[in-house]
């Protein structure tokens, strides 16, 4: 098998309740990310797809499964040497840029916080070098380093917010819906922005959104969740014109066209899990193509794939 | 078509500690019965203190400086017309809100009441505006819940909001906004905290209400997919102006402001297979507190003109229902022409060559 830059077996994330209730927010998914490439995760609410990405970056203890991390094992017990390998190779970034910049310190002590806790510069001049150079490449002026994170609007926050992910010179990042809370025309500069700064830096995404136009535009390779289950992934062509499981179609049809013509006929397929008569526990994973495989059983792969 | 609504020169601005936020600054609007008005802009745009100020929503630091928002309604079978802005407090609570015009908020986790059944709340506004009997509100709030498409509606009167999902609640919001039969449904964003799938659920609901009783919706949103799957007229709304405003079809198929040629382009266009870099409208949203002169949108414009840094555009009549405020379209103005990609676009819808719709 080749070797992937993130791989995650199994990946299973329960959250116990109470004595009798057990939530399975996430539910034996297995996918992987290679060097410099662009995942996207999409799903509706309670799908688990955040849950996912803070299973990875161990903002959770998984429940069981492995993860795979530059061939480090990171889902188990994290010893020292681990910790800082994923501290340091992997970051995150945030949906709601307010809520995850510290308000009372200044933006150039926020952005190398990163470097501070795992000192990476020799002395302060290097640090304020580092820092410059990465604002300037997220398009805010040095004068900035010294204000503080509620001086600026919504979209330099989340500027904000990836500049300290990059300063780490991360392999992977994950992204969880970075742009949602975004107004339209600032959320396409920030899509741009993470595309620019990753053809540079040749960090890979692990892109977790809700929008599928914004999907497709950023991603490489998409996979679908429901309900704690991956129901389909394959490359971003293989979803768009060759989506199988109905979930997939049912969110497919659901994204809106700025076309009114085309948009006043159409009605979004309707999917409903208790009444498709799908159980997403007996199905396999098969494989459409080389890249492409949906969680079905035999029947339905047949079912689905004849049609 | 009868008018109820018609707005002219609202302007309101608010005191701010930097000083005075001049939020709506003159806005011309018009909306007929049974149609569908989608205002849409970015925050701070001025388009939610615009229908705030419909429903009579003011903050005690806001300012109404000027203008008139004439509502006619049939009334024991006579029409009147009154001016919102006009009445007290106490009017608009008593005669307007609710009964005539009702809104559905963005969040409909904080705009139910947590500590009340769902039935209760429905019955809420019965009782009291519509001087029903408990039995009788209690019956048609059943109605209600089926109307928005919830199961065993009987069951879920006696639900907790914290009991049900996000899109259920919504519908929820949305059977207490039709509760006393409004003229107006005014819907700030209401699908922005759904998912795609229910988004596009809700949506065809309020629809399928629409043609059922013939009310107008106001739509409030910065999702242009939502504006063309419901939108009947459009108004653009940019630093507390109208931009552009016209009938969905001349928006999508024949937009003049640049600022809608900016909002047009940067959409991701799911049919589109080429992964060219999206088109960005440089720069943020200008301070409402100090405008620059002339026209906002300038700094941000690709296309401005000297002009644009003079005097702020008068609204261009373009058709019958199209209007801009651009100074591209004064005849001194040079010939320019919308941004190529979104040409190209426009031309393979108005083709109509897509199937995958």
């Amino acid at each position: 098998m080749a070797e992937h830059l993130l791989e995650v077996e199994d990946l299973k994330q329960y959250f116990r309740v109470s004595k009798k209730f057990t939530v399975k927010a996430v539910d034996g998914v297995s996918f992987y990310i290679d060097e410099g490439e662009t995942y996207g995760l999409v799903g509706e609410s309670g799908s688990g797809k955040s849950t996912i990405g803070r299973s990875i970056i161990r903002l959770y203890t998984p429940t069981a499964g492995r993860v795979l991390f530059e061939g480090v094992e990171i889902s188990g017990h994290l010893g020292a040497a681990e910790t800082r390998h994923l501290r340091t190779r992997m970051q995150m970034i945030f949906q709601d840029p307010m809520a995850c910049l510290n308000p009372r310190k200044k933006v150039g002590d926020i952005i190398a916080q990163g470097l501070d806790v795992h000192h990476l510069y020799v002395n302060a001049d290097e640090r304020q070098e580092k820092v410059y150079r990465i604002m300037e490449r997220i398009g805010l002026d040095r004068e900035h380093a010294n204000r503080y994170p509620h001086q600026f609007s919504g979209g330099q926050r989340q500027r904000i917010g990836i500049a300290r992910a990059l300063i780490m010179e991360p392999k992977l990042v994950i992204a969880d819906e970075p742009i949602s809370a975004l107004d339209v025309s600032i959320q396409a500069q920030v899509v741009n922005l993470m595309k620019d700064l990753q053809k540079e830096l040749g960090a890979a995404y692990l892109f977790i959104a809700h929008d599928l136009s914004m999907v497709k535009y950023i991603s490489d390779r998409i996979g679908v969740l429901h309900l704690g289950h991956l129901v389909e992934t394959g490359t971003t062509k293989d979803i768009f014109d060759r989506p199988l499981h109905p979930y997939t179609k049912s969110l497919l049809s659901a994204v809106p066209h700025p076309d009114p013509r085309v948009e006043k006929q159409r009605t979004a397929i309707a999917y409903d899990y208790k009444s498709s008569g799908i159980d997403y526990t007996k199905g396999s994973y098969h494989a459409v193509s080389e890249t492409h495989s949906v969680l079905a059983t035999d029947e339905e792969f047949a079912r689905w794939s004849a049609r | 078509m009868e008018k109820t609504l018609t707005i002219r020169d609202l302007r309101i601005s608010f005191q701010a500690s930097g000083g005075t936020v001049r939020a709506v600054r003159g806005v011309d609007l018009d909306l007929y019965q049974g149609e569908t008005l989608a205002i849409v802009g970015e925050s701070g745009s001025g388009k939610s203190v615009t229908v705030k100020a419909i429903m009579g929503i003011v903050s005690s630091n806001q300012i109404v400086e000027g203008g008139t928002i004439l509502y006619r309604c049939r009334e024991k079978d006579e029409w009147t017309e009154r001016d919102l802005l006009r009445l007290s407090r106490r009017e608009m609570r008593r005669h307007i809100n609710g009964t005539h015009i009702a809104m559905v908020f963005q969040d409909p986790m904080t705009s139910l009441d947590p500590t009340m059944t769902i039935g209760m709340q429905l019955m809420e506004g019965m009782i009291q505006h519509l001087h029903l009997s408990r039995a009788l509100a209690r019956r048609r709030a059943i109605e209600l819940l089926e109307l928005v498409g919830i199961p065993e509606a009987e069951k879920r009167m006696r639900n907790y909001p914290h009991q049900l999902s996000g899109g259920m609640r919504q519908r929820v919001v949305i059977a207490i906004a039709l509760s006393c039969s409004p003229d107006i449904l005014i819907c700030d964003e209401p699908t922005t905290a759904l998912d795609v799938t229910i988004q596009a659920k809700i949506l065809e609901l309020i629809q399928e209400i629409q043609r059922k009783t013939g009310i107008s919706v106001i739509y409030i949103t910065h999702d242009l997919g939502v504006v063309a799957k419901v939108a009947d007229y459009v108004a653009v709304m940019y630093a507390g102006r109208i931009a552009e405003k016209g009938t969905v079809e001349d928006i999508f198929y024949d937009p003049r402001h640049p600022y809608t040629w900016g909002l047009l382009s940067s959409m991701p266009d799911i049919s589109d297979e080429s992964s060219e870099r999206l088109y960005t409208i440089p720069g943020s949203p200008p301070s409402m507190v100090d405008l620059p002169a002339g026209d906002p949108f300038a700094p941000r414009n690709a296309y401005a003109l000297e002009a644009d840094y003079k005097a702020e555009p008068p609204m261009f009549q373009i058709s019958q229902t199209h209007y801009a405020a651009s100074w591209l379209l004064d005849e001194r103005a040079p010939k320019l022409a919308m941004p190529d990609s979104l040409r190209r676009r426009i031309e393979s819808m108005r083709e109509g060559g897509r199937t995958d719709g």
